[in-house]
């Protein structure tokens, strides 16, 4: 997080500004500043480490549950449970692609 | 309703299951992982007629405490901020931050929902931890309560900002028409997956952290009971339980962001064209 926004503030503003940057010069502390990514990267690495697995197998809950309801209404058991949980599974797969996969290119939306 | 009665009743069979386990365990104590989770009615009858948890009551004072937090903490309003103020502008920003970066310019807009719901989860996470409190987020109610609220919520907004040609995304661009009795079912799951992967999510990772607890604990204590060796061994799971806290920290913090960034990423798609 770099302040640089307040260059025209007050001359307390000011002071307290050289007087930053001095201590953090000091402590060594402004190598993270010119790496902003590093800290985002990171938790990206995190997010998807805890969305896939969990994708994955909610799109084939979803596909029981829809699957089984209409069973019961249509009164077609078992087959669409089977076609929907399969679906299900598809889906799932769907997800995880758009979580690992790279950015997509610019003619094409998501 | 016999809500309140058998709820009683299993207390009471769970009391009982305890107390056989006395008798047949040699170390005196048996492993209810999952005893933690169960809701008392707390402060007295009062509590009792309203069915006031102590689920409840944990988010009563989650909520304060953030309140608290962001009307204390901003009081001073120095340009030097106090740790409280730096911690509310800390949290401030970043879910700002988050917010505009994900959604776009109209991230503003959605940033107070944002960050209710960024807030509320994390404060939850970390008052769980808490020895003898419990944690509201460990209960999938309460974490699918939240997620359908982000999904009714990413619903509402899609309909609004791009009309009925929000359901043309259901088909995917430039596949045969011949494909859409197949993409259209698949899509349409892809959609509806996401309430339960979101609310699973928190409540999975929240639960099975506080099962681990209880388990090592329990573990302390059963080892503690050996003779002589004992003392000795039962230090292993407290220093298990010790390194779990930490993970626990990570991981409360880190459900809190990913909740909070996949209702970003979600309402995003809501308000593009």
């Amino acid at each position: 997080m770099d302040e640089d926004k307040t260059g025209t503030g007050t001359t307390e503003t000011n002071s307290f500004d050289s007087r930053l940057a001095e201590a953090r010069a000091k402590r060594g502390l402004d190598r993270p500043a010119d790496q902003p990514n590093a800290v985002p990267t990171d938790m990206s690495a995190f997010t998807v480490f805890f969305r896939v697995g969990i994708e994955l197998v909610s799109a084939v809950l979803v596909g029981l549950l829809i699957g089984y309801g209409l069973d019961r209404l249509l009164h077609t058991r078992p087959f669409l449970l089977i076609l929907f949980v399969v679906l299900g599974g598809i889906a799932g797969m769907v997800n995880v692609w758009r979580i690992v996969a790279p950015a997509p290119n610019p003619g094409r939306k998501s | 309703m016999s809500g309140a009665s058998s709820r009683r009743h299993r207390t009471l069979a769970a009391r009982a299951r305890v107390e056989e386990g006395e008798t047949d365990v040699a170390g005196g104590h048996t492993i209810d992982a999952l005893g933690q989770f169960e809701l008392h009615p707390v402060l007295g009858s009062l509590g009792e007629s309203l069915r006031f948890s102590q689920s409840a009551l944990l988010m009563v004072i989650a909520s304060a405490l953030i309140l608290l937090l962001l009307y204390v903490g901003m009081r001073p309003r120095a340009i030097v901020p106090g740790r409280l103020q730096a911690t509310a502008e800390v949290m401030y920003e970043f879910v700002h931050n988050m917010a505009v970066d994900q959604i776009g310019p109209e991230g503003k807009r959605f940033f107070p929902f944002v960050f209710t719901l960024f807030s509320f989860i994390l404060f939850g996470n970390y008052l769980g931890l808490v020895p003898g409190s419990f944690t509201f987020t460990s209960h999938i109610v309460v974490t699918a309560g939240l997620a359908l609220l982000v999904f009714v919520v990413g619903l509402l907004v899609a309909l609004r900002s791009q009309g009925f040609g929000f359901f043309a995304h259901f088909m995917p661009e430039g596949a045969p028409v011949a494909l859409a009795p197949l993409l259209v079912p698949i899509e349409i799951l892809s959609y509806l997956s996401r309430p339960i992967s979101l609310s699973v999510r928190l409540f999975a990772n929240m639960m099975a952290g506080h099962v681990m607890f209880e388990m090592f604990a329990a573990f302390a204590i059963m080892l503690g009971g050996i003779h002589l060796i004992g003392p000795v061994l039962g230090i292993a799971p407290i220093a298990i339980n010790i390194a779990l806290m930490a993970l626990e920290l990570l991981v409360g913090g880190l459900q809190a962001y990913v909740f909070a960034i996949l209702t970003c990423i979600y309402l995003r798609e809501a308000v593009a064209h």
